[in-house]
């Protein structure tokens, strides 16, 4: 079924979807993905997103989809990767996500996870705890999914997070990009020497 | 030089197609989903010498278009439905009176206030038939970031070389997507100017009625002396009650589109060197789906074409026209309840090619799968 799946549509299509509530970040987070990918790599892409009329609060959430084929539909048509910072966000996109698709989520802020199998990380906790500003959860998000998914060069990611962050807030956003590529390393090499 | 590629959101893109373009003033109203065209235009403007105006409403922008226009500088305004909708007035003035100008339509789900962060295709119909009289309009749609920029110059120029207002339709999706977006440079983009008069002042005519249908157009405070008005007039620009002047001025406002609808014109295909008999038809977004949906099909060896309609007004019948002779199933995919649909029924013999349709007006996009099962069904 999967496979049948996969040849259907370009094989390397990869639809990303970021997910939590409005004044997360994360639309920035997936502008920053897309640029990186496609401005920086070369590769197409396309960013879309969904909001409701209120300027925070409420469900929201940046999609990209990235190829190096030529990509006709904008939108997702099944996930390969959901970051979701929030329970009611885990809740309503996780079926979106297809067989084998990645699951992050925020550990303190999901508690309960549609499956054992996704990787959780504390992106709140530690916007507080490493950066001392709980703005930057998103940022150590896009580190951990650059780290997981190799879809971007961490020198074209780190490029465009100096660009795109807030003036004065650069070096805070750089920080937390190494929090979140260092926080996905040690995850998998943790479940790596699980799996041996 | 390496190529200048950026990620721009459709409304951004239209920014810069409207640099590109010449357009050096911008009078409008903020409105989602088409806020970032004014936002974008209000920063850039001032850094080329042009100049931006928030009005204080849809109507006092399209008139604010307007006369800058007259006083030639190329000019334009973006809106979504209620703004359009309040512009109705003054385009058909532009109509009228022959004032070259570009209104880029955001389109959101209506009638009325609707639904402002949702996309829709509702205002095709409004786009060509919004104002009231006589007129023949010329609309375009994007669907794509790149053709937002693209298309927004198309639309520029068009408008200066026929001294008409041209309509840009995008979408709510296409204005806040992001996507990359080459900005050419601007000695390589073809820009086009309004026909200006080579006669010494006494001999004027603003609205001369010339082999072309097309007049010369001074601008106010170049020494010609004209008048303009929303009143029927003859080729001075005054009020006329005569019937033959009359016909003539609603002849000249047909043929300068009629007649070079060549020009004018211009559709996409995909799919569509190998006479396929089933063929998807659309414009914008859903054109991204309906393309989507044909290479599946095409990957499944189904033999299925797709059109996409670049200029929506005229409606390039011809165009489309040559690719039904092989057509057996028609499927019209749009955002809305027809209104595409019902214009190309007046073109289809339905003895030799069946019309199909796909329709979604509950706020989502026509997703490739709603395509993929319609192709299926009429296979």
């Amino acid at each position: 079924m999967s496979k049948n799946k996969s040849q259907q549509s370009q094989s390397d299509r990869y639809e990303i979807r970021l997910s939590g509530s409005g004044g997360q970040g994360l639309i920035l987070a997936g502008v920053m993905l897309a640029e990186a990918m496609g401005v920086e790599d070369g590769k197409n892409v396309v960013q879309t997103q969904s909001y409701g009329p209120e300027a925070r609060g409420g469900a929201s959430r940046a999609d990209v989809v990235v190829s190096t084929d030529t990509i006709y539909y904008p939108k997702p048509m099944g996930l390969d990767l959901l970051l979701a910072l929030t329970q009611e966000a885990c809740d309503t996109y996780f079926s979106d996500l297809r067989e084998h698709g990645i699951l992050i989520i925020d550990s303190d802020l999901v508690h309960q996870p549609p499956t054992p199998d996704c990787f959780a990380f504390p992106f709140t906790q530690l916007a507080k705890t490493e950066i001392g500003h709980v703005m930057v959860a998103n940022v150590i998000s896009l580190g951990a999914i650059v780290e997981i998914t190799k879809l971007s060069s961490k020198d074209a990611v780190k490029k465009v997070v100096k660009s795109r962050a807030p003036v004065g807030t650069e070096e805070k956003n750089l920080k937390a990009l190494e929090v979140g590529f260092k926080i996905a390393r040690e995850k998998m090499k943790s479940s790596k020497a699980a799996a041996v | 030089m390496g190529k200048n590629i950026r990620l721009l959101q459709g409304n951004e893109a239209c920014v810069e197609g409207a640099l590109l373009a010449g357009v050096r003033f911008f009078g409008g109203y903020p409105i989602t989903p088409s806020t970032e065209i004014a936002e974008g235009l209000s920063r850039r403007l001032p850094l080329v010498d042009g100049t931006f105006v928030q009005m204080e409403d849809e109507i006092g922008s399209l008139a604010a278009v307007i006369g800058a226009s007259v006083s030639g500088v190329k000019a334009m305004t973006a809106t979504s439905g209620p703004g359009f909708s309040l512009m109705q007035e003054h385009i058909g003035y532009a109509f009228m009176a022959e004032v070259p100008c570009v209104v880029v339509d955001v389109q959101r789900g209506g009638p009325s206030t609707g639904l402002p962060t949702k996309v829709s295709q509702s205002d095709i119909m409004q786009a060509a038939y919004g104002t009231h009289g006589d007129y023949h309009a010329i609309v375009l749609a994007a669907s794509s970031c790149e053709e937002c920029l693209l298309y927004t110059i198309k639309a520029v120029n068009l408008s200066e070389k026929y001294r008409t207002p041209v309509v840009l339709l995008t979408d709510e999706v296409i204005g806040h997507m992001r996507e990359k977006v080459e900005i050419p440079d601007p000695e390589v983009v073809e820009v086009m100017e309004r026909v200006r008069p080579e006669v010494p002042p006494e001999w004027y005519k603003h609205f001369e009625i010339t082999p072309t249908f097309i007049s010369p157009m001074a601008s106010f405070g170049d020494g010609y002396r004209f008048n303009i008005t929303g009143l029927t007039h003859d080729e001075m620009g005054f009020p006329t009650a005569k019937p033959v002047q009359i016909k003539a001025k609603l002849d000249k406002l047909r043929k300068k589109i009629e007649r070079n609808k060549e020009d004018i014109c211009e559709i996409k295909t995909a799919y569509m060197d190998d006479d396929p008999h089933v063929v998807v038809l659309s414009s914008g977004i859903v054109s991204r789906a309906a393309n989507q949906a044909v290479k599946m099909a095409r990957q499944k060896r189904m033999k299925v074409g797709a059109i996409q309609l670049v200029t929506v007004w005229p409606f390039p019948d011809e165009l489309i026209m040559k690719y039904m002779k092989t057509c057996r199933h028609l499927i019209v995919a749009e955002l809305n309840q027809g209104q595409i649909l019902k214009e190309i029924e007046r073109y289809i013999d339905k003895r030799h090619t069946k019309i199909d349709f796909l329709q979604r007006y509950d706020s989502e996009l026509i997703t490739p799968q709603d395509i993929l099962q319609k192709i299926r069904e009429v296979k």
